[in-house]
């Protein structure tokens, strides 16, 4: 049933093999097919662009009031390219061989080959398109390092890479939306996707503004809406960042995969109350200067600078010399973790470690510091009121990332013909854990440079297919089903906010299956779940009505879905017997307490089906073959 | 410090076919440490509880970056703090017992929809007039065979901050966008990718900036006074120039 469709041949002729290969669809038809794309950060908007220029019919969503505010805006410290502009032995391969290893041997060479194969023309792209990258004197391109890598391989645009990069493929969206070739369609969310033998060929959507229901046909789907880590609550992610199309798009067929593989970033602003609705992430980059320590002794209350340096335990560097403050995010954060719960932790919660700039400071200089993170450093000073230049940060992990996501093919296909899903909404390249400044690349590589071959291989057989109309019984019955799913939660008319059922279903995920788990805990997290549901369905109080801006209804419908997705996650976490990457059980890790991986029984692609209301989803095993690298025990000592 | 209460008037406005109006709401059990948006996520909350309708107010990223906050915070866009958004803006810079008056954009071209949300697509449509470098996916030259200077990378980036949020607008007694537009001009017209298309993509825009409704600038520098990424009013300077230099060659 899963069929990865990866072509055959040498891993690194793959992808070029494929290219020549693949069906086209020509000038002429192209202008009668209609691709609908959910989503417009850099996976989205570069998709959108790219294939309108290619002459196909565009119409792309979004629910926010421009495409610009896509959450890839956040991202602060870079987008990874194989260019070797450093001389330091980078090659496409070595980008390949770490994004693999990162990924705790739990992702498709293939897929990750072809990532770090178009990583080179994404750069090029985005010069192009005017992005500011960081310069040298002399003109050229400057790079930085990242965790997991021993090269200097992340371009960036000071601490706002995200912006500058989302906003090159706003300007190339925008420019197609001015020709005509891309219909905008912004305030609108996806509800649902319409399914017409067995294929997807639309989608509904309501404007937010109005709360009028749309059908839209399309003969194909692409989903770009991103990760799902606000089903913890707190988390990066912008506030508005959901799950719902993808898994509305799971219901219909598609497969989830690897749904428990979340990333949980270790230099974030730690908690300090609990009316906070999201944590803020300090860059990775950071750790390039700086050193991340807790004091030796236990409850040690004193005052950062009054701790001399033979009191103090850099913990990283002391437990892995060889990458030191620069290990993978997965074993950062663990790590901090560890030195806390055992209570060497710092500030008012004791739940922080520092991060720490004084000897970078003492050796570059204020004024290079400042050149390299100002606007990190001010944004930390604002949100906490102390200033890194003179004092240590408190940082703490948080949740960030999702490397689950809708399983897909090759091509970037899900489990349903038609629907495609792209970024980080799918599960595609990361495995059980991503590199930093990855993120990125794979929104771009997807949107720019992979989906628009892919996606002919599926089109050039439809060409023939008419637009369907959408007064087609189909679409009417998509749509009286979501405009049904509304009411109902306008109806109940409970005692509970959605926010307070929100943070509810946060505490269970990260409690329990969060930065560590256990069976004992995910079994009774299953049970808190279902009553949660319970309590949600029966409880819920949304105000106002459907037909206008009602951002409390929008936020029920898709805590509604996370909530289901939150017992997918636990499911997930109970079947994979084992450690890897950012899942980390606690009954397997080494004697040294490091992630502990059981590649006989579990080097597989965990893509679950959904079977029916109420009923256990069932698990599909996408083995993994590993033809070029050897998985080895991860060591960063 | 923790329970300090402040007295809030809030801009209520059903939707842009109604009359809004200011409401008086108290809160007394603040903590310093929320922010901005917290705080009103607290009094939203208390409204949802007591059945009543939340204020609708625009916000995602809440590290800000995406430019959604829109909120006129005693008199100030984005409020009282040099340089930053509403959702960076934190409750330790308000005292126990404060008033505060929150409003949205006030600008024609930026109609209310409801309470404190307003319609900002007139910024999508500046861009799509020429908000861009014509290049299509896959036909870009290597990344370093263009050198750029690092004076000149530096001057695009601090244009090219703009997070298109309007506070320029709002500031502005004109509700001029020239902070804006001047923005985008500069960061494209100070690159060498940019050339092909710089007189063209000036005109086309400051066109259709005028076609939006906005004001014109006087040079009064309430934009970059309020600007949350404090971007120069310089750039509307050469934003004139580079309008000049494209009608003179014209």
């Amino acid at each position: 049933m899963l069929d990865s469709r990866i072509p055959p041949g040498d891993l690194s002729s793959k992808w070029s093999d494929f290219k020549s290969k693949v069906p086209l669809v020509s000038p002429a038809n192209k202008q009668n097919l209609d691709i609908i794309i959910i989503g417009t950060g850099l996976a989205g908007a570069s998709a959108a662009s790219s294939l309108a220029e290619m002459g196909y019919n565009v119409k792309a969503f979004c629910f926010q009031d421009s495409p610009r505010r896509a959450h890839s805006i956040a991202a602060q410290g870079g987008i990874n390219a194989a260019k070797n502009y450093q001389n330091d032995g980078d090659s496409v391969y070595r980008l390949f061989y770490d994004t693999i290893k990162g990924g705790d041997y739990r992702s498709r060479e293939a897929n990750v080959h072809r990532l770090a194969e178009v990583s080179t023309n994404i750069i090029d792209q985005c010069v192009a398109q005017g992005v500011p990258f960081a310069r040298e004197y002399g003109g050229t391109l400057d790079n930085r390092s990242f965790g997991g890598v021993q090269v200097s391989r992340t371009f960036y645009a000071r601490g706002q890479t995200g912006q500058q990069l989302l906003l090159g493929a706003y300007s190339a969206l925008s420019r197609q939306i001015s020709k005509g070739s891309v219909q905008m369609y912004n305030r609108h969310e996806m509800l649902d996707v319409v399914m017409i033998d067995g294929v997807a060929r639309g989608i509904i959507a309501r404007n937010l503004l109005t709360g009028q229901y749309e059908r839209h046909f399309g003969h194909a789907v692409v989903l770009a809406t991103g990760g799902y880590g606000n089903v913890f609550y707190l988390s990066t992610n912008a506030m508005g960042s959901n799950v719902t199309a993808a898994w509305k798009a799971y219901k219909k067929g598609a497969m989830f995969g690897n749904p428990c593989f979340t990333q949980i970033h270790p230099t974030c602003i730690p908690v300090s109350g609990d009316y906070q609705s999201k944590l803020t992430l300090m860059s990775e980059s950071l750790r390039n200067d700086g050193r991340i320590w807790v004091p030796i002794k236990k409850g040690d209350t004193r005052d950062p600078k009054d701790i001399p340096e033979d009191e103090r335990d850099y913990y990283l560097e002391r437990r892995y010399p060889a990458f030191g403050n620069l290990v993978p995010r997965d074993i950062a954060s663990r790590a901090a973790k560890e030195r806390c719960d055992e209570g060497y932790g710092v500030g008012s919660t004791k739940m922080a470690v520092y991060l720490d700039f004084k000897d970078a400071i003492s050796s570059l200089g204020e004024d290079t510091v400042r050149s390299r993170y100002g606007n990190l450093f001010q944004m930390y000073n604002k949100i906490t009121g102390d200033d890194p230049y003179h004092t240590p940060m408190r940082i703490y992990p948080a949740v960030h990332y999702t490397m689950g996501g809708l399983w897909v093919d090759y091509n970037l296909m899900t489990s349903v013909p038609g629907l495609y899903s792209i970024g980080e909404s799918n599960f595609s390249d990361h495995g059980a854990n991503r590199l930093g400044a990855s993120a990125l690349m794979q929104g771009l590589a997807d949107g720019y440079f992979v989906l628009p071959y892919t996606i002919g291989e599926f089109l050039s057989k439809d060409i023939r297919t008419e637009r369907i109309s959408t007064e087609d019984e189909h679409f009417v019955k998509a749509e009286k089903k979501a405009r049904k799913r509304n009411e109902t939660l306008l109806e109940i008319k409970g005692t509970k906010s959605v926010e307070s059922l929100h943070r509810e279903l946060g505490k269970i995920m990260w409690d329990n299956c969060g930065m560590s788990r256990n069976e004992k805990d995910l079994k009774n997290a299953l049970v808190q779940i279902k009553d949660l549901k319970n309590s949600f369905w029966s409880d819920v109080f949304v105000p106002g009505s459907d037909n206008e801006l009602n951002t409390e209804l929008e936020k029920a419908g898709r805590v509604a879905d996370f909530i289901e997705l939150g017992e997918l996650m636990i499911y997930d976490a109970l079947d994979r017997n084992e450690s890897c990457g950012g899942h980390f059980r606690e009954e397997y890790q080494t004697e040294e307490g490091e992630a502990f991986r059981d590649d006989e029984n579990y080097t597989y692609v965990s893509a679950w089906e959904f079977k029916g209301k109420d009923k256990e989803p069932k698990l599909h095993k996408e083995d993994l073959d590993y033809k070029e690298v050897t998985p080895t025990q991860r060591s960063y000592k | 410090m923790e329970n300090f209460s402040i007295k809030l008037k809030v801009w209520r406005q059903k939707n842009n076919k109604t009359q809004g109006k200011f409401v008086d709401y108290d809160i007394d059990d603040l903590n310093e440490h929320m922010s901005f948006l917290e705080m009103l996520d607290v009094l939203n909350e208390r409204l949802i509880s007591s059945r009543e309708e939340p204020i609708a107010f625009e916000h995602d990223c809440r590290e800000g970056i995406c430019g959604s906050c829109s909120m006129v915070i005693n008199g100030k866009p984005h409020g009282p703090l040099k340089g930053t958004t509403t959702c960076q803006l934190h409750m330790y810079h308000f005292n126990d017992g404060d008033n505060i008056t929150i409003e949205p954009w006030r600008a024609k071209s930026f109609p209310v929809i409801k309470d404190l949300v307003v319609d900002r697509t007139p910024f999508d449509r500046i861009i799509q007039s020429g908000g861009y470098i014509s290049v299509n996916t896959g036909s870009a030259p290597d990344g370093n065979a263009i050198p750029i200077s690092q004076e000149d990378a530096l001057y695009a980036f601090d244009a090219a901050a703009c997070i298109g949020c309007g506070a320029c607008v709002a500031a502005c007694k004109n509700a001029s966008a020239s902070l804006f537009v001047s923005a985008k001009i500069s960061q494209l017209a100070s690159l060498p990718q940019g050339q092909p298309e710089r007189d063209k993509r000036v005109v086309a825009m400051v066109d259709q900036m005028e076609v939006e409704g906005f004001g014109h600038c006087t040079n009064t520098g309430a934009c970059e006074a309020e600007c949350p990424k404090e971007i120069s009013q310089e750039y509307i300077r050469k934003m004139n120039w580079e309008y000049h230099r494209a009608n003179i060659k014209g």
